[in-house]
């Protein structure tokens, strides 16, 4: 069974502050990580092979720029078998609806079984890529997974829903978006390190996949969503601050309480 | 020409989720900006006598969709449903709860039908003004270059949603494409009262499957086994942080819920994540956004990602030991001391209260 795996790399969005004056989003020294969601769902790819045992293969697949090669380079380091970076300038600014077009172009070329995501990524949480590239493919989605096992080639999955799970069993060719419950990553293997700079990354551009993209449905220019604007979130102005002793302090969250008619 | 707000109605067993009464509210106000109207559209298996509710809470008109395949929520007869309905009546603009069903079926029937969608927002605009004054509130955004790029009369749905772990907000336009689609935080929005008697009309709209629409197996359907509170609903939160110490100290809180009428108790992430408290009672970014008439924020500091859900309560008390803790940039009164004194005086103040006036 071919698992490819769909990974993004982000900012550690705890770090991204925006520059107040210019608006902009402060990157610098930011660093960049897998997504959670997205290493759950290598973890549980590493996993379904592990159990499968039989000669089974993950890949891994991510889009952004040359440096995203990092993320993928953690990939085969923690045992991901290959690795594809679709790196282009016309791939851009693309939205999520133009970024699962490019994706599932790729897949169509690299071939798949089980396809899995991340259910969100941590800068955009859209949760949108995965159901998206399911659609594209024409195969059936299974989103918000929270456990994941296989049998020949039925995939079966505690699907979370906020109030309720169900178990669905799924045919492949078929996708997952992982939560980031799904499966506690292992650490990278110290000798999977080394090799996992001595392994190649096949790099895909727009030449590689323009047969089967339209053009006019990628990138900034294709996307059907754009940026109006981006800004900080002002504070709405701190009331009154009290420094006094506690049965004072009482005194006055009972006053509040009596002029908001709470009680 | 694409027209009117079409709200998809969510429904588990047949009950319609608070967030898709939240949009009804949210898209009447909308509709008067665009001079459109508001249609709610309910899939299900014998679901047609819940329309009547989707009227009383705004919709003018009520696409109801029943077939036994869509009795239990899955995605594929759900997009195709969804789809059809779709080319058929050609919306302006489609809204979902930004839920666990709707985050699985929006993107999914946004590809199908190639169109942009915006996801997880937290409000929504169509008319300039009305933007323009809330980016100057809210925002120190350019709204110059704004009115320059877009001009004054723009129609257009702006999606503001936040972005970055709630660091950043952004506003997002779906201008080429329609219809134009959101996926909408709940609790965000506000429902309207019900109006009583309302009538509308109940159009039902029929979609022809093949058994192999039903492309997955549910094997399974488990509910949740303990009562899951709802604390969206809940008109004052009692919210305990890192700051309360111990998990015991949530009992205390209870307490103080407990004599406050329509009180329930709630966290931050930190608590959850140490198995203080269960999961459904985390307020924040990766919890629940709540708008509660009162909030009192008991040892909480303010960390970006829970002020992204709470900070359009109502009303919010914070007791802190530390004087400069974000969230009493957010208070409407900050007090500065340790809850574990003040709480348990909070309680004899309150019994004593109630002893005086009841």
């Amino acid at each position: 069974m071919k698992i490819v795996v769909c990974i993004k790399q982000v900012p550690d969005t705890n770090e991204v502050k925006l520059d107040p004056v210019t608006n902009r989003l402060i990157r610098d020294g930011v660093p960049s990580i897998i997504n959670h969601d997205d290493k759950a769902g290598i973890e549980a790819a590493l996993q379904l092979r592990e159990s499968l045992n039989d000669g089974s293969t993950v890949t891994v697949v991510c889009m952004g720029p040359p440096q995203a090669d990092v993320a993928l380079r953690e990939a085969l380091a923690m045992g991901c078998d290959d690795a594809y970076l679709l790196s282009a300038r016309e791939f851009g600014g693309s939205d999520t609806c133009a970024t699962a077009i490019i994706i599932s172009a790729a897949l169509k070329k690299i071939g798949y079984d089980l396809v899995i995501t991340g259910r969100q990524a941590i800068d955009g949480d859209t949760a949108q890529v995965g159901p998206q590239i399911a659609e594209n493919l024409g195969i059936p989605q299974v989103s918000y997974a929270e456990e994941v096992s296989i049998a020949g080639d039925v995939v079966t999955v505690k699907r979370q829903y906020e109030d309720r799970y169900h178990i669905i069993d799924v045919k492949t060719p078929c996708l997952l978006t992982a939560l980031a419950e799904l499966a506690e990553p292992r650490y990278m293997h110290a000798g999977l390190i080394i090799d996992a700079y001595e392994k190649d990354i096949t790099v895909m551009g727009f030449e590689d996949l323009k047969d089967s993209i339209n053009p006019d449905h990628i990138g900034l220019m294709g996307s059907p969503t754009r940026v109006v604007t981006s800004f900080g979130k002002m504070p709405k102005g701190a009331g009154t601050i009290l420094n006094v002793d506690a049965d004072e302090a009482v005194k006055a969250i009972i006053a509040k309480m009596e002029e908001r008619h709470i009680i | 020409m694409a027209k009117d707000l079409f709200v998809i109605a969510e429904q588990r067993d047949g009950h319609i989720q608070k967030v898709s009464l939240e949009l009804l509210g949210e898209a009447t106000k909308l509709a008067k900006e665009l001079g459109e109207s508001v249609v709610g559209v309910i899939l299900g298996d014998n679901i047609k006598d819940k329309a009547q509710e989707l009227i009383e809470h705004g919709a003018e008109k009520v696409i109801v969709i029943e077939d036994p395949m869509l009795k239990e929520y899955v995605t594929e007869p759900y997009a195709k449903a969804l789809t059809a309905m779709i080319k058929e009546y050609d919306p302006n603009i489609v809204l979902f709860g930004a839920t666990s069903i709707g985050r699985d079926i929006a993107p999914r029937v946004a590809a199908r039908v190639h169109t942009g969608l915006t996801a997880d927002c937290t409000r929504l605009d169509v008319d300039m003004n009305e933007y323009f004054d809330y980016l100057h509130v809210a925002s120190n955004a350019d709204t110059k270059a704004i009115e320059a790029k877009l001009g004054m009369d723009d129609k257009t749905l702006k999606m503001t949603r936040p972005a970055f772990g709630g660091n950043v907000m952004a506003t997002i336009r779906c201008a080429d494409y329609r219809p134009q689609m959101a996926t909408v935080r709940p609790g965000v929005m506000k429902k309207l009262d019900v109006i009583e008697g309302a009538t509308g009309v109940v159009e039902e709209f029929k979609v022809e499957f093949t058994p192999e629409d039903m492309n997955v197996t549910i094997r399974e359907v488990v509910k949740a086994t303990h009562k899951a509170v709802d604390i969206t609903e809940a008109k004052v939160l009692v919210s305990g942080g890192r700051g309360i110490g111990s998990p015991e100290f949530f009992g205390t809180l209870q307490e103080v819920a407990d004599l406050i009428e329509g009180a329930e108790i709630s966290s931050s992430r930190a608590n959850v994540d140490a198995g203080w408290i269960a999961r459904d009672r985390q307020v924040g970014q990766t919890g629940k956004t709540v708008r509660p008439e009162l909030y009192i924020a008991n040892g909480i500091s303010g960390a970006i990602q829970h002020l992204a859900g709470m900070e359009n309560s109502e009303c919010i008390i914070a007791i802190n030991k530390n004087d400069t803790a974000a969230i009493f940039e957010v208070s409407d009164l900050g007090i500065v001391g340790d809850v574990k004194v003040i709480i348990p005086k909070l309680i004899d103040a309150l019994k004593a209260y109630h002893e005086a006036n009841d």
